[in-house]
C-alpha cells in the first residue's frame, strides 16, 4: 500500500485486489437462512448483545441474489436439500459458505435416514463452525475466521 | 378477461415462516383462496433414533425438539420416565425444576414477541426482548452449562443443585421483569399500526380449537379455560398461585395479549419458586436408574405451545420401543389453512405467527 | 375415568384393558373404533371431546404387528383414556377419524407415513413429514436407521 500526496490530498495506492477483498470482507451480508436450533444462537449474534453488525454483518438479505455468504445454521435434511442447492445456486458470485453447528459440519447428532451427513456433501464449504448449537461468539468467530480467509485468498 | 389463481410458494426459505415451513397459497389477487402448509423440511428422524438410544441418551435429544423451550422439553420428558420408574422427585427439586421451566416459558414467549413484531414491520421489540432473554440464557449457563440446549433434568431430579447465586440472579431478574414487559405493551398494546393487523384476523372459536386439537395460548385465546398446569398438576404446581388468562375472539391480537399475560403470571410462579425454595433434606438431586419395567405410559405437560407429550411404549429393555413425542406445533399449524382462507396475503403472515411455532417440534 | 365406568359404557367394544401407573387403556377391534368414539364424545359422563394424539405402534416379531394408538382427553372431567387398536400386517387398514375430529387429519397422514397404514376415507392421505418420493416407511422395525439409500 502507498500513501502519497497529491495536490494537498492525502491519496492511498493499492492493488485492485487489495481493494476488492478489503470491501468484501468488511460487509459480508449473509442470506437468512435459519434451519434449525443454531438460527436461534444466529440470530442472538445479530440481536443488541453479541452485536454482529460491528463487523458488517447485521443486514441479513431474505434473497440470495443479494447475499454473500450462506450460513447454513442447522440441520439439512433430505427433503429440504434440493432448496438449500437451489438458494446456492442463485446467489451470485463471489459468494461464501458457512456451516454452523455440528449438524451443518456432519450431520451432527442425526446419523438417521432423514438427515444429510454435513452441508459438505453438496456444497463447497468455506468455514466449519462446531458446537451444538454453536454458540453466538463461536459464530463471530467463525465470520472473522472467514473475513481472514478472503484476505489471504485470491480474489474472487 | 378471466379471473385465474395463482400459486405462490411462501417459504421453506423465507423470514417470516420460522423455519423451514412451506405454505402453498392460492391467491386471487392479494387475497387467499386455499393455503396448504407443506411440512417434513426439518424431519430428523428423531423418533426412530429414540429407539437406538438409551433412555437417558434421549434426554440430549429431546432439547432438540422444541429448540426455544428446551427445559420444558427435558422436564416432559424425565417426567414421563419418572412416571414409569415410580420415582419420587424431591420437593426442592420440583421447585427447582418449576422455576427453570417457567423461565424458559418467558424465554420462550419474548423470543416469540420479538420475532412475531418483526414479522408485522416492528423491529424495536425484538432487540428489546432478546435483550431480556439474554439474562435468561445467563441464569441457564451458570447452572446448567447450555443456553440453548441445557439437558439439566434427570431422572429423579436435576443433573445438579441450585446454589444461591441462582437464587440471587433469579430474585433479580424477576424484581425488575414486569417494568419490562411494560415497556413492550408501550409498544405494541395500544399502537395503531399493531392492532389494524392482529385484531379480527385469524379468528378461532371455541368448537374450532377443540375439534383441531388446538391447545395452548392459541386454546386460551379462543376462550378455552385449559392449562395442564392447572387441570392435570404435576411437580407442585398446585403449591403456586398463578391466574390463567383468556381471551374473547382468538384472534392475532389476542394470542399475543395471552403470551404478554402469561409472561406476567410466570414471572410470578418463578418468583414463588425461589422464595419458597425448600432446604435440601440431604437426598441426592437425581435417582440412579438401572432397570425399566416393561409398560407404556402417557405424560404431558403445558409448553409454551400447548401440550406436550411423551408417549413411551417400554419393553424392558435399555431402550425404548417406542418413543412418541405428542407435538403441540404439529397440531396447532393444522388449523391454519382454515384461517388463512379469505384474508389477505399480509394476514397470513400474522397468522403463522401467532401459532409460536417451532418446526424442529412440528416434524421432529 | 375407571376401567368399571368404560365397561359400562363400551363394554361390548372391549376386547383388553389394562390399568398402569393409574392410566386406563382399552383394546378394541378396528370396526369398533367409530362407534366407541361416538360413544366416549358424547356421553355424559365421558365427554371425551379432544383427539390428543393419534400415532402407530410396531410390534414386530409379535403379531398381530401394528397396532394404532388413540389418546382422547376429556376438557370438562380433565380425564384420559388410550384406546388401542390391533392391525395384521397384511391388512393395515382402519376407518379414519376426521369425521369426528379434524385433529385426526395430520396425526393420521403421519401414521400412515410412518407405519403404512392406511385410513380409509381420510380426505387427503399421503405423505407428511418424509420425502413424497421416499421409499419405505421409517418407524418400521425393519427400516433401517440410516434408511436404505446412499443420498
Amino acid at each position: 500500500m502507498g500513501v502519497t500526496k497529491l495536490g494537498g490530498a492525502t491519496v492511498i495506492t493499492d492493488s485492485l485486489d487489495w481493494i476488492t477483498k478489503w470491501s468484501q470482507r468488511n460487509s459480508l451480508w449473509p442470506m437468512s437462512f435459519g434451519l434449525a436450533c443454531c438460527a436461534i444462537e444466529m440470530i442472538s449474534a445479530a440481536a443488541a448483545r453479541y452485536d454482529m453488525a460491528r463487523f458488517g454483518m447485521e443486514v441479513f438479505r431474505s434473497s440470495p441474489r443479494q447475499a454473500d455468504v450462506m450460513i447454513i445454521a442447522g440441520t439439512i435434511t433430505k427433503k429440504m436439500a434440493p432448496a438449500v442447492q437451489r438458494l446456492y445456486d442463485q446467489m451470485a458470485e463471489p459468494k461464501w459458505v458457512v456451516a454452523m453447528g455440528a449438524c451443518a459440519c456432519s450431520g451432527g447428532l442425526f446419523p438417521t435416514y432423514a438427515v444429510v451427513q454435513g452441508a459438505d456433501e453438496f456444497l463447497p464449504v468455506d468455514i466449519y463452525i462446531p458446537g451444538c448449537p454453536a454458540r453466538p461468539e463461536a459464530l463471530i468467530d467463525g465470520l472473522i475466521k472467514l473475513q481472514q480467509k478472503i484476505k489471504r485468498d485470491k480474489v474472487r | 378477461m378471466t379471473k385465474e389463481t395463482i400459486t405462490l410458494n411462501l417459504g421453506p426459505q423465507h423470514p417470516s415462516t420460522h423455519g423451514v415451513l412451506r405454505v402453498l397459497l392460492e391467491l386471487d389477487g392479494e387475497i387467499i383462496v386455499d393455503a396448504k402448509p407443506d411440512i417434513g423440511f426439518l424431519h430428523r428422524g428423531l423418533e426412530k433414533l429414540a429407539e437406538y438410544r438409551t433412555y437417558q441418551q434421549i434426554l440430549v435429544l429431546t432439547d432438540r425438539l422444541d429448540y426455544l423451550a428446551a427445559m420444558s422439553n427435558n422436564f416432559a420428558y424425565v417426567l414421563a420416565v419418572e412416571k414409569l420408574l415410580e420415582i419420587e422427585v424431591p420437593k426442592r427439586a420440583q421447585y427447582i425444576r418449576v422455576a427453570l421451566v417457567e423461565l424458559q416459558r418467558i424465554a420462550s414467549h419474548l423470543f416469540w414477541l420479538g420475532t412475531h413484531a418483526h414479522d408485522l414491520g416492528a423491529m424495536t421489540p425484538l432487540f428489546y426482548a432478546l435483550c431480556e432473554r439474554e439474562d435468561i440464557m445467563d441464569i441457564f449457563e451458570a447452572i446448567s452449562g447450555g443456553r440453548l440446549t441445557p439437558s439439566f433434568m434427570r431422572f429423579g431430579g436435576l443433573a445438579a443443585d441450585a446454589d444461591s447465586t441462582f437464587v440471587k440472579n433469579t430474585k433479580k431478574f424477576t424484581d425488575t421483569f414486569s417494568s419490562k414487559v411494560d415497556v413492550y405493551e408501550n409498544l405494541l398494546t395500544e399502537n395503531p399500526m399493531w392492532l389494524s393487523r392482529t385484531r379480527n384476523v385469524g379468528m378461532m372459536s371455541k368448537e374450532f380449537c377443540i375439534n383441531t386439537g388446538i391447545s395452548g395460548p392459541m386454546a386460551r385465546a379462543a376462550g378455552i379455560e385449559w392449562d395442564l398446569r392447572k387441570s392435570n398438576p404435576y411437580s407442585s404446581y398446585e403449591d403456586f398461585d398463578f391466574a390463567i388468562p383468556t381471551g374473547l375472539q382468538g384472534d392475532v391480537f389476542d394470542c399475543y395479549m395471552m403470551r404478554i399475560r402469561e409472561m406476567r403470571e410466570s414471572a410470578k410462579i418463578v418468583r414463588q419458586a425461589v422464595d419458597g425454595l425448600p432446604e435440601s433434606d440431604g437426598s441426592p438431586i437425581k435417582a440412579k436408574v438401572n432397570k425399566f419395567p416393561a409398560g407404556e405410559i402417557y405424560h404431558s405437560i403445558e409448553s409454551p405451545r400447548g401440550e406436550l407429550g411423551f408417549y413411551i411404549v417400554s419393553d424392558g429393555g435399555k431402550s425404548p420401543a417406542r418413543f412418541r413425542v405428542r407435538p403441540p406445533s404439529f397440531v396447532n399449524l393444522q388449523g391454519v389453512g382454515e384461517l388463512m382462507k379469505g384474508r389477505l396475503l399480509s394476514d397470513a403472515v400474522a397468522i403463522i405467527g401467532m401459532i409460536d411455532i417451532v418446526l424442529a417440534e412440528v416434524d421432529r | 375415568m375407571t376401567i368399571d365406568t368404560l365397561t359400562e359404557k363400551i363394554g361390548e367394544y372391549i376386547k383388553e384393558s389394562d390399568s398402569f401407573r393409574d392410566e386406563v387403556t382399552v383394546t378394541i377391534d378396528r370396526d369398533a373404533i367409530i362407534p366407541v368414539c361416538c360413544i366416549l364424545k358424547e356421553d355424559e359422563d365421558c365427554s371425551f371431546d379432544f383427539l390428543s394424539d393419534c400415532c402407530g405402534l410396531d410390534r414386530l416379531p409379535e403379531t398381530p404387528r401394528f397396532m394404532v394408538v388413540y389418546n382422547l382427553y376429556s376438557l370438562k372431567y380433565k380425564h384420559r383414556v388410550r384406546i388401542k387398536v390391533p392391525l395384521e400386517e397384511s391388512d393395515a387398514e382402519i376407518e379414519s377419524l376426521t369425521p369426528l375430529w379434524n385433529a385426526a387429519n395430520w396425526l393420521e397422514r403421519e401414521c400412515f407415513d410412518m407405519f403404512g397404514i392406511r385410513f380409509t376415507g381420510h380426505p387427503d392421505l399421503r405423505r407428511i413429514i418424509t420425502p413424497p418420493n421416499m421409499e419405505g416407511h421409517p418407524l418400521k422395525k425393519d427400516f433401517p436407521l440410516e434408511g436404505s439409500d446412499t443420498k
